[in-house]
């Protein structure tokens, strides 16, 4: 693996790390299986690009797509604790709407970012090498959501939140309305994974209507692999796991696509079977590690 | 600590992984955004003109497997790997890679040919066709769409609403559609429009056009193609024609296409590589067109589809799958 390559999975990885925080909190806290965030990553990535090409400062464009992705998160939620729709079907259905809603927005399915000024301008201006501004603004940003969110859910509001997803009929008749809980907590989990899209935009140079495909099992993937390398004993500990277990799914594929045998060579074809290869290695290791140690 | 032991693990199998070192000749980078015999042809056709004209070329190619995500970890990928020059196959892969090129330090950009990308100047590639002044150029597989819809209307003159299958999900098809709409005026015939998401929507897609269209016509629009024996099966079972934008798709059972054989597209392409290895500069290689273009008959599906091919266009095509 070159140095590139691994310097591109770290970027990807906090990138998509924003994403896999929100998927935490709806999937790990609130107990919600929320598929909307294949719709609200383009979402974010959408608004903001219509927001950069008509000439905001890209800064202020991230806050319209948080604001749009905390939208579509509560259409979900409004939809499952007011009209009593399954919260699969109601992400599901928030989803596909998102998909024609997201070329509405656009104009078009796809807005290049080529030519246009970016939240890495900043930094490249002061003469850091691309690579590495990229890695700096994520981290930043991967950073400042993680301790947020850490923050959040230590004050009152992230309380019935956390008691919310463990115990709904424990919070009720302590008086909480769960129905709100659910709303604000399934709309900030979009709203990250639409800040999250619009990073990635702006970072690949072109918002898509497709960018979103495959959002939601990158983000399980990284959740799960995160909980299972680096565990979750505390909520600190869970979403910085969750942020490097996005950093290890992402490695996975770096490393899937730089792998080479003497005599012997993948088909370019094989890369989705050789990233779930690594991935399991990555789980299985320290339950081997364990049993080696103990045999 | 110890759940670090896997962490570790992984990433010390990653560092003992290096690049391949290529031998002499000249090294070259492809990324393609999704295996489909088009893509994959073109990909071959640039291989072969490179070995026919003795240049020695090794070639590192990556599929995103139609994954955007992957497609710009790959582009990442590409900038640390030792190539003397990028190719990238489709215009998503394309986006990437100019982007990762942009933001590569100066001793690291190298020179990107693009192709099998529609729109280059709508893509944010390049600022002019003619004169693309940066290190990126390539090879457009724009198809004059007003010589496909008269050889259409040649072949089936009584066409008066055309049925147009696509996504509208794909820049290239929405720019393609909108072309359609405007020449149906001056041509004298209505546009039925059906779009379709993704490949599992595309039969659903086809059926709904049954009784509402004379024949069908399937610009290049990577999800249709991905699943054109559906639309294939819906034109067969109901007598509607089914036309496409693509030859590949003619010998898959297409009525007819005009266009180029994505072998040939390749092929240009593999010329421009030459040029660019030798030394010439991306700046002033004009973005080029496909040059030679040619008719397509499937004329075993045309007979299934309720349609004989015409004679006079038999004696024109340049392939007749029988």
């Amino acid at each position: 693996m070159t140095l590139y390559a691994a310097l591109g999975a770290i970027e990807q990885g906090l990138v998509y790390g924003i994403m896999v925080i929100g998927v935490y909190l709806t999937f790990r806290i609130l107990d919600f299986p929320d598929l909307t965030v294949d719709g609200s990553l383009p979402l974010g990535a959408s608004v903001s690009a219509v927001a950069i090409t008509n000439g905001v400062n890209p800064y202020y464009s991230l806050v319209f797509a948080l604001f749009a992705g905390f939208i579509a998160g509560m259409i979900t939620a409004i939809l499952n604790t007011k009209f009593k729709i399954l919260h699969l079907l109601a992400s599901i259905l928030t989803m596909i709407a998102l998909y024609s809603i997201n070329i509405r927005i656009m104009g078009g399915p796809n807005i290049a970012l080529l030519g246009s000024d970016t939240v890495f301008d900043i930094l490249l201006a002061t003469g850091i090498p691309g690579q590495y501004a990229g890695i700096a603004v994520f981290g930043i940003f991967a950073l400042c959501v993680t301790a947020f969110i850490v923050w959040f859910l230590k004050t009152e509001m992230g309380m019935a939140i956390l008691a919310t997803g463990d115990n709904p009929k424990m919070i009720t008749s302590l008086g909480v309305n769960t129905h709100a809980v659910i709303i604000l907590g399934v709309g900030l989990s979009n709203g990250l994974v639409a800040l999250s899209g619009a990073l990635i935009a702006q970072n690949q140079g072109a918002a898509d209507v497709g960018m979103g495909i495959g959002t939601i099992i990158a983000g399980l993937a990284s959740v799960i692999i995160g909980e299972t390398i680096f565990g979750h004993r505390t909520i600190a500990r869970a979403f910085i796991a969750a942020l490097l277990g996005s950093i290890v799914y992402r490695f996975a594929i770096a490393l899937a696509l730089s792998l080479e045998f003497r005599g012997f060579s993948f088909n370019p074809s094989d890369l989705n079977l050789i990233t779930a290869v690594l991935v399991i290695v990555a789980l299985i290791a320290p339950n081997i590690k364990k049993r080696m140690l103990a045999g | 600590m110890k759940k670090l032991f896997s962490v570790v693990l992984l990433l010390c199998c990653s560092l003992t992984v290096t690049s391949s070192l290529y031998a002499g000749g000249y090294a070259v980078s492809v990324n393609q955004f999704v295996e489909h015999p088009a893509l994959d042809a073109v990909l071959q056709g640039m291989k072969d003109y490179l070995k026919d004209n003795s240049v020695e070329v090794e070639f590192k190619v990556h599929n995103a497997q139609a994954n955007m995500p992957t497609a710009n970890q790959i582009a990442q990928q590409m900038i640390g790997e030792k190539a003397d020059l990028l190719v990238a196959i489709a215009t998503p892969s394309a986006q990437a890679c100019a982007q990762a090129l942009k933001k590569a330090p100066a001793e690291l950009k190298r020179p990107l040919v693009f192709t099998a990308v529609t729109d280059p100047v709508a893509a944010g590639l390049v600022d002019d066709l003619e004169a693309p002044g940066g290190n990126i150029t390539g090879i457009s597989d724009l198809l004059p769409i007003a010589k496909h819809l008269e050889m259409v209307l040649n072949y089936k003159p009584d066409i008066a609403k055309l049925g147009v299958l696509y996504n509208a999900g794909e820049a290239n098809s929405k720019a393609t559609v909108a072309a359609i709409r405007e020449l149906s005026q001056t041509m004298g015939f209505t546009v039925v429009e059906a779009t379709a998401a993704k490949t599992a929507d595309v039969y659903q897609a086809a059926q709904s056009l049954i009784g509402r269209a004379d024949a069908v016509f399937i610009p290049t629009d990577n999800t249709i193609v991905s699943a054109l024996e559906s639309v294939l099966k819906v034109g067969v079972q109901n007598k509607l024609p089914i036309f496409a934008a693509d030859v590949d798709s003619v010998k898959r059972g297409a009525v007819a296409a005009m266009g180029f054989d994505y072998y040939k597209h390749g092929y240009q392409t593999g010329a421009m590589l030459e040029k660019i290895l030798k030394g010439a500069s991306p700046a002033s290689i004009p973005v080029e067109f496909q040059k030679d273009l040619e008719l397509h008959i499937n004329s075993e599906f045309s007979t299934m589809m309720g349609l004989e091919p015409p004679q006079k266009l038999l004696d024109k095509a340049a392939k007749v799958y029988k």
